[in-house]
């Protein structure tokens, strides 16, 4: 027999706001504890919940996106339990009416899709945050009713690799969207991990649940883990010893622990919020809403991939919507796209991460590449000029870029040039010699007087053509 | 009758904060209605308001910015808010002055007066009486003429049963209409705003000023077309009430007390009355199982709430920090500072809730509830109004006073939730004496419907003596 793996995944996820999902406080990162706390938030005697309509703007957004069914009502629940971070002694979730669910979502996977299906994905508050120290613990209630996604798939996983795919994916959404900054190093992603080993074909085995799981590595530590000790017991025929049970990840010594079993499981006495009335889905709303959505990262690969740019550029292409963004206005300029693709891969990209700035920092606007580009590729300037002009703009010389944009209209006639190139030979005696006298690296020098003579307007390739023809 | 607060408009404003603060402190020696007197209160500029510079007392369940704030509970026995409900709000902007803060039943779960922190509140037309509850001190309050008004809360019918026992007005408008910003929750499905007064017109004038959508409570409404002074005086010839022959006659009771006999009488002396102003009065029928279902079904709902309502009194970020780990900390600022009343319906709300209980009880009582309210409203397509008595009796002893109401009495002793299920507008005014002790009729109308039911109110107080009277005036 051969055992595979069964995961499935709850995603949290912060969402990005001006307020919290209940109340007035800002949402956002600070690094004082406590500065952006209402009374609503700490739960003082009194207090109502007002929810944010960008939040639910966001979640209905993110619903569409993954095909999800949506509600005829909005409503929410509370999730009854005592734990010192949660100040009001619930949660308000939806558990009866999820913003979303029964969708999917296609994942770009190996060199194709992997789809997703997505049991549903609700709008929750987050807990404040505990610090514990030696002899005391401090509580943080910055995080206190900041918005949460969560993101619940079935059970479809059968590898770590295709979790980190899916995660990595939905991640890449929720930023090309901006309902989150998606940020893993500012804890705003947190997943709770299902796993169950079981025959190939057969039934699923026993579900255990890791809750908890901070990021993306340790996911993938904790499928290993998890998957190797469930399969060992099997092997060792210990299979009945697999319990339903809530473990966690004790990274230190990379192993999960036991925290509480089936029978132990929380009653958390769910029943409807009634401070919040229910909201009647507008259809038109939603069509608003979902008119507006921004092509996704996928539909972007492969329309990258037929304009035939290779797999890896389009990859460091879409990472981050700006750049792709980026890429896409500087294609409505008609410059080859896959000069582009890889201008915006290497050059910019390798300066970006010189200088450890983003795209929006970058100070070539994108119709300035699209000229530049377009002059090297008429050849009218070198990539050598290129790359000058490219260096001095962003070092703030912004005039020969400007020179550039003036000398549009080019001067090819070759007539004219003709008695220019004619003149400069003329009043050049010496370098006329020394160069027939082997030093051919003064061909340049020709070049560079019929540019300063046009005021760089010269057909460079037509100069070269008569300056050869004076000289040899 | 005309409004005590319009006839005070003109009233020496200096002398009757002073008179009013006396007269405070008479009523808390007699009463024991106030947690909290405000002693340095202090007169406001004159302005145009009508509420200007009158003197009222606020439930202690209200938030009140800088100001003791209790619930008539230990566990807030100094929680001090910084932030203000929206009613006090309103009322501070409108200028009236806050004399005192009332007594009432704790966080007021219960209808006697009997159970906040700081002692038991007497009725002022007999101290051996409970004034009823829960917004005891407040009912008291008025009923003794310290204020022209009072606000109370009313969740099973906390505003409008101790308005019966006290012989004044008691006014809950349509769910919504009052922002419950600030004040300290029961079961929020169920909360609602009240105000006590003397007079109906005091009742209209008062929720005139409080009403009105507020984005801190998102069940307000905007009520900006409502006026309800204005359309005290609209003709009420025509309309219709009923009541239910199950609760009103006297044949359905087995050995009805004497008591429950006088508020019998006292009712259809009332209805002949009211037919005598043009209102017609019919009886109606309601099915028995559901009127027998309104106390567990309330029971139900409102511990449930309560119980998660209230899961932030831990002692963690306010109220008294008790000692132990944080389980313990938690389970004992619970254990130590909660009256066992208030435990009791604790135990019933999470038990209703629990995952194996909760389709049978919980969920069972909110579909009862809904068919209620569902049946109701098809009756207020056919009348305005239903109307009741408050109560079997006039108001109970203390002494031996208990929650625990007899079976066959447990209908009309509970009925007035009904307006608390539907969130429906409903007010009690006084209709006679037993015993030289007041009693009161209860009138519920369709929600939004609120100037027709007051309408009505008025009318029918203005045909009776009771409206306007004061405890130990006629001594």
């Amino acid at each position: 027999m051969k055992l595979i793996p069964t995961i499935g995944i709850e995603m949290h996820c912060e969402m990005k706001s001006f307020t919290k999902v209940f109340s007035p406080a800002r949402n956002t990162y600070s690094k004082h504890a406590n500065n952006h706390v209402s009374e609503i938030d700490i739960a003082l005697p009194g207090i109502l919940p007002s929810l944010n309509k960008e939040c639910i703007r966001k979640s209905i957004l993110m619903a569409s996106i993954l095909h999800c069914k949506l509600p005829q009502y909005i409503y929410f629940d509370r999730k009854n339990y005592y734990y010192p971070d949660l100040p009001k002694g619930y949660q308000i979730t939806q558990s009866h009416e999820p913003i979303g669910v029964n969708g999917y979502i296609d994942v770009p996977y190996n060199d194709g899709v992997l789809r997703v299906d997505i049991h549903d994905i609700h709008l929750e508050e987050d807990t404040a945050k505990i610090e514990h120290l030696d002899t005391e613990s401090l509580i943080n209630y910055n995080r206190a009713g900041v918005p949460l996604l969560e993101l619940v798939t079935d059970p479809v996983f059968h590898s770590k690799e295709e979790v980190i795919a899916f995660l990595e994916y939905i991640r890449s959404i929720y930023q090309y969207t901006d309902i989150s900054e998606a940020d893993i190093r500012k804890g705003q992603i947190r997943c709770d991990v299902n796993i169950s080993v079981g025959e190939e074909g057969g039934p699923f085995g026993t579900r255990v649940e890791i809750k908890g799981v901070d990021s993306f590595s340790n996911i993938q530590k904790v499928i290993d883990i998890e998957v190797k000790r469930q399969m060992d017991l099997i092997n060792d025929g210990k299979s009945s010893s697999i319990e339903q049970e809530t473990r966690r990840f004790d990274e230190a010594n990379n192993r999960t622990i036991r925290m509480r079993g089936k029978v132990d499981a929380i009653d958390y006495k769910y029943f409807v919020e009634p401070n919040i009335p229910k909201i009647k889905l507008d259809e038109e709303l939603v069509k608003e809403i979902t008119s507006n959505i921004v092509e996704l990262p996928l539909s972007r690969m492969t329309r990258y991939k037929d304009l035939g740019i290779n797999d890896d550029v389009v990859k460091v292409l879409v990472r981050d919507r700006k750049i792709s963004d980026y890429y896409d206005e500087v294609l409505k300029c008609s410059v080859d796209p896959i000069v582009l693709s890889n201008y915006v891969a290497t050059n910019i990209m390798g300066y970006l991460s010189k200088k450890n700035i983003g795209i929006q920092e970058f100070k070539i606007e994108p119709k300035d590449l699209g000229l530049l580009l377009n002059k090297l590729q008429k050849k009218e300037i070198s990539s050598k000029q290129a790359k000058e002009i490219f260096e001095a703009t962003l070092n703030g010389d912004t005039t020969i870029l400007k020179e550039l944009d003036n000398t549009a209209t080019q001067n090819s006639n070759t007539e004219e040039l003709d008695g220019i190139v004619s003149n400069i030979i003329k009043n050049s005696p010496k370098q006329v010699e020394d160069y027939k006298n082997g030093r051919t690296n003064l061909f340049n020098y020709f070049v560079g007087q019929v540019m300063k003579e046009t005021k760089g307007s010269a057909n460079p390739e037509i100069v070269k053509d008569i300056i050869s023809k004076y000289l040899n | 009758m005309e409004s005590v607060i319009r006839i005070l408009k003109n009233a020496n404003k200096e002398q009757l904060l002073k008179k009013t603060l006396e007269k405070v402190h008479d009523n808390q020696e007699l009463c024991n209605s106030f947690v909290t007197i405000m002693d340095n209160a202090k007169l406001n500029p004159e302005s145009d308001s009508v509420l200007s510079n009158i003197p009222y007392v606020l439930k202690d369940n209200y938030s009140t910015k800088g100001i003791l704030t209790t619930g008539s509970s230990n566990t807030l026995k100094d929680y001090i808010p910084p932030f203000s409900s929206t009613v006090y709000e309103k009322l501070s902007l409108a200028g009236a002055i806050m004399v005192a803060k009332s007594v009432m039943d704790e966080f007021g779960m219960g209808g006697t007066g009997l159970t906040g922190h700081t002692g038991i509140v007497r009725n002022p037309w007999d101290t051996s009486l409970i004034a009823g509850g829960s917004s005891a001190g407040s009912a008291a309050s008025v009923a003794a003429g310290v204020v022209p008004f009072a606000i109370g809360s009313d969740t099973g019918d906390s505003v409008r049963k101790p308005a019966a026992h006290c012989g004044i007005v008691g006014y809950k408008p349509t769910y919504g209409m009052i922002s419950r910003w600030g004040l300290l929750p029961f079961a929020s499905s169920l909360d609602h705003v009240g105000v006590f007064a003397r007079t109906v017109s005091d009742v209209a004038i008062v929720v005139d000023v409080l009403k009105g959508k507020d984005e801190k409570d998102m069940t307000t409404w905007d009520s900006s077309n409502i006026n309800l002074e204005a359309h005290l005086n609209d003709s009420v010839n025509g309309k219709k009430l009923f009541y239910f022959k199950e609760l009103c006659d006297i044949s359905f009771y087995e050995n009805p007390s004497d008591d429950l006999k006088k508020v019998i009488e006292e009712f259809n002396n009332t209805i002949n009355v009211i037919k005598r102003i043009g209102i017609d009065v019919v009886e109606e029928s309601f099915p028995k199982e559901l009127l027998d279902a309104i106390p567990s079904v309330y029971t139900c709902i409102s511990c449930a709430e309560a119980t998660s309502n209230m899961s932030n009194l831990t002692g963690i970020i306010f109220g008294p920090r008790e000692t132990g780990n944080i389980n313990e900390m938690i389970i004992n600022h619970r254990t130590l500072n909660f009256s066992s009343l208030i435990k009791r319906r604790f135990i019933i709300g999470s038990y209703v809730l629990q995952r194996e209980n909760q389709e049978k009880y919980f969920v069972n009582a909110l579909r009862v509830r809904n068919r209620i309210v569902r049946l109701m409203k098809e009756k207020f397509n056919n009348y305005d109004g239903l109307i009741l008595p408050c109560s079997a009796s006039h108001a109970p002893k203390i002494h031996g006073t208990t929650d625990v109401i007899r079976q066959d009495l447990a209908t009309l002793e509970n009925h007035m939730a009904i307006g608390n299920f539907g969130g429906f507008p409903s007010i009690t005014i006084p209709n006679g004496m037993i015993d030289g002790l007041p009693i009161g009729v209860n009138i519920t109308g369709n929600i939004y419907d609120d100037e027709n039911v007051l309408a009505i109110a008025s009318h029918i107080a203005d045909s009776m003596p009771y409206e306007g009277q004061i405890a130990g005036d006629n001594k």
